[in-house]
């Protein structure tokens, strides 16, 4: 049986080598490496509490805001190592956008919630600002139900849309990188797959890792998969030869849902 | 039965009594000083009687109430004419009163001192101011009131801006000579000399002005009625002494409303007169306004500043909760010891090294070193940001995670994230903690009276002489006012209607301030509330 989780991939945006990740005492990842290819869609999979989430926010640092946590091991992006001291935060998270489980606008227009990012950044050239708006929320694939209330409040969107604003206003500044942390869980479904064929479309465009729960939707939606257990890296490779034929025990159990 | 207790109604019941009771409390608090408040100002009629042994007896019934022993009731009468009898009011049994009816001539007098006169009036002198023999005493007495109030409006009221103008420049110039004094400067000192000279003009034209006060007061003293009380007692007046004549039981109804305005008017935009127990309340309206809004422009982003670092920025530990429990707290120090700690440290601590590094030249009189507007806002501030600290924290507690780490994820820093998102998202919680520090502070009166409220002040705390903001000046405050009448005056009967008149001016201008500041906060509720779903 060939090695589960070693793959070639050329051209990696994102090199993970040797990650540990722990919580004050509590050890939450081990020893994980893996790279992730660009311009493709990454599925991590596994059950909850494996690590999946704690390692998405490994890579735009917003463990960062938890006391106690700690990051060991090399995350490269690109030729910048993410967890060096000297790594610009806020740079960062630039160039690696995120979208949330439970979608999070602000209490702002429309058009606010998607220029928020190019905004803090010191954008305020109107010409510039509407044109991201209408890239972003084309993007979003959101444009044509919003484009005549922009300046109506984003809290009046249904649950949907709200989602598909957030991917909006993630996308608006441009990311290298977009992490979809579980991004259909609170949605009808619907709504879930208008989010899912987003995401294949902003597929030709960037990188995106996405944590799911739902395995039908990671075989729908990603060219890879990664499969964690217990805070390791169980198995990882294409997701049609990962659900088709996975070569890890563990892994086939968990697809046929023996556990989980 | 069963049924009753099974289901819990007890419990629906036992919380509904106690709001009941609650509302019931408040609702009647606010009934009685309305009742009493009201109705102040309406002219009432006045009655003259006859009693048994044959005196009379003039003024208006205020009360009415059972006999201690025996039967029937007991009338309070106001009778006025302090001046005649010493008191204002009588209580007389009604069965003493043979009696009674309200003669259409009888004259009802405001006057600048001992409080009103009730009589009639008989004649008018008025030497030097034409008024035709026609004309019957009751039109002698409008024209000569009128023609006074026109003079104390134009010639005195001009003479005495410009006595209160060379006031400050005299003053000012006694600092400039102290200070050149106590930088050492000797008698020969040209500068001083020159100041000296400049004083003694400024003292020579003051004297000029005052005779021509003291002259034209002369004249206007002559004008002169004659009235007599119920028993036929006359008593010679000064026209202008007489702040208001009228008669009661005369007025037509639109008379009485018009009365009644002018009344209201003179409230709210008029100076106090007889210690306080009549006239306006303007000075201490404005002095109480005005320190509310010093203190919430103190307190205000000192209290939300200091919640942003407890809640945003510190590590929660022990150090923290500490902190938070410490003020929670500061919350139930009675307010007196607030007031005794601001005498001690803004008054005579800063306040005391202000005056020493900047006005030596003035002490031992004090400047700063005694109690002002700034100190009690001050003193106030300190009392009411506990209420901002927690009101504010709890606002930004109640924001999602969620918002906050969406702003961090695009790269927002802290700051950005506070100022952009969660700050405009808290402001409902933090005006309602606003809404609550400045009702606090609208109702303290104890911290106030040791750091800076007084019963007159000469001048308001902002007014049109350089650097028009006053903060070192004394001031009046509704509050205190009402304390200050109601207990301290030498006749508390009298000044009873004023004191029900002060607290529901007290209550109105807190539910205006807070109407305000709640129209504000649903409006950004509005705007910025965060529906989950």
């Amino acid at each position: 049986m060939s090695d589960p989780i070693r793959i070639s991939i050329d051209n990696p945006v994102v090199r993970v080598n040797n990650l540990n990740f722990y919580y004050g005492a509590s050890q939450a990842l081990f020893d994980i490496s893996l790279d992730f290819p660009r311009e493709k869609v990454t599925a991590l999979i596994g059950p909850s509490g494996c690590g999946k989430s704690t390692m998405l926010r490994c890579f735009n640092r917003m463990n960062d805001l938890v006391d106690g946590a700690r990051v060991e091991g090399s995350i490269m992006l690109d030729d910048t190592q993410v967890n060096d001291a000297s790594m610009d935060v806020i740079e960062l998270r630039r160039r690696v956008g995120m979208v949330f489980q439970k979608s999070n606008p602000f209490p702002k227009t429309i058009y606010e919630n998607v220029v928020y990012g190019l905004r803090i950044a010191g954008e305020n050239n109107k010409a510039v600002l509407d044109e991201a708006v209408e890239r972003s929320l084309q993007g979003a694939a959101l444009w044509d139900e919003v484009k005549d209330r922009l300046n109506q409040s984003a809290l009046g969107l249904s649950g949907g849309q709200m989602q598909r604003l957030c991917i909006a206003r993630a996308i608006a500044v441009n990311p290298e990188v977009v992490l979809m942390d579980e991004p259909c869980s609170a949605l009808d479904p619907k709504s879930t797959i208008r989010v899912e064929e987003l995401i294949g479309e902003l597929r030709s465009k960037y990188t995106i890792i996405i944590v799911t729960h739902n395995m039908q939707q990671a075989a729908r939606v990603s060219d890879y998969t990664a499969f964690l257990y217990e805070g390791a890296l169980v198995e990882y490779g294409l997701t049609r030869e990962l659900f088709v034929k996975p070569k890890s025990k563990q892994t086939e159990d968990y697809i046929t849902g023996r556990f989980g | 039965m069963s049924n009753f207790w099974r289901r819990g109604e007890h419990y629906v019941w036992g919380t509904a009594a106690a709001l009941s009771l609650t509302l019931l409390m408040a609702v009647a608090l606010i009934a009685v000083v309305i009742i009493n408040g009201v109705g102040v100002f309406w002219p009432s009629s006045v009655v003259e009687a006859q009693l048994k042994d044959g005196s009379p007896l003039m003024g208006e019934v205020i009360r009415r109430e059972a006999v201690f022993q025996g039967t029937g009731e007991r009338l309070q009468f106001k009778v006025g004419n302090r001046d005649i009898y010493g008191l204002d009011f009588r209580w007389v049994d009604e069965s003493r009163i043979t009696q009674s009816n309200q003669p259409d001539d009888v004259v009802v007098l405001e006057r600048q001192e001992y409080g009103n006169f009730y009589g009639r009036l008989k004649s008018v002198q008025a030497p030097g101011l034409e008024i035709s023999e026609q004309q019957n005493s009751w039109q002698q007495l409008t024209r000569a009131h009128r023609y006074v109030e026109e003079q104390k409006h134009g010639e005195l009221k001009m003479l005495a801006k410009q006595l209160s103008r060379l006031n400050v420049r005299s003053t000012r110039l006694r600092a400039k000579m102290d200070k050149l004094i106590y930088s050492g400067a000797d008698d020969d000192d040209p500068d001083l000399r020159r100041l000296v000279e400049q004083q003694q003009q400024l003292d020579q034209e003051f004297q000029d002005v005052v005779i021509r006060q003291v002259a034209q007061q002369e004249k206007l003293s002559h004008i002169k009625a004659t009235f007599a009380d119920a028993a036929g007692t006359e008593r010679v007046m000064a026209v202008g002494d007489i702040v208001r004549f009228y008669r009661p039981n005369q007025m037509s109804l639109l008379q009485k409303v018009g009365f009644y305005c002018a009344k209201l008017w003179e409230l709210i935009f008029g100076e106090p007169r007889e210690s306080n127990t009549e006239g306006g309340l303007f000075p201490a309206i404005f002095g109480t306004v005005t320190l509310i809004f010093i203190m919430s422009l103190l307190s205000f982003p000192l209290g939300v500043v200091a919640a942003i670092y407890l809640r945003e920025y510190a590590k929660d530990g022990p150090v923290v909760r500490l902190v938070r429990i410490a003020v929670n707290n500061l919350a139930g120090i009675p307010s007196i010891v607030y007031g005794i700690f601001g005498l001690a440290f803004f008054v005579y601590g800063v306040g005391g090294s202000i005056d020493r590094f900047f006005f030596a030249e003035r002490l031992p009189t004090p400047t700063f070193g005694t109690g002002g507007i700034l100190w009690a806002s001050l003193t106030l501030g300190l009392l009411t940001v506990p209420v901002v600290i927690v009101a504010t924290e709890e606002a930004l507690g109640a924001i999602p995670q969620g918002v906050r780490e969406g702003s961090l994820a695009l790269g927002a820093t802290k700051l950005q994230t506070l100022v952009r998102t969660l700050l405009p998202m808290a402001s409902p919680g933090i005006m309602t903690g606003l809404i609550l520090a400045m009702a606090r502070a609208a109702g303290e009166v104890a911290p106030l009276m040791i750091t800076g409220v007084v019963k007159l002040a000469p001048a308001l705390p902002i007014d049109g002489t350089f650097p028009f903001v006053h903060l070192d000046r004394k001031f009046m405050h509704l509050g205190f006012h009402i304390y200050d009448i109601g207990f301290q005056s030498p006749n508390v009967e009298a000044a009873k209607p004023m004191v029900f008149v002060t607290t529901l001016l007290l209550v109105l201008i807190v539910l205006v301030m807070s109407s305000v500041a709640i129209y504000l906060r649903n409006k950004m509720k509005k705007r910025y509330s965060y529906r989950t779903f």
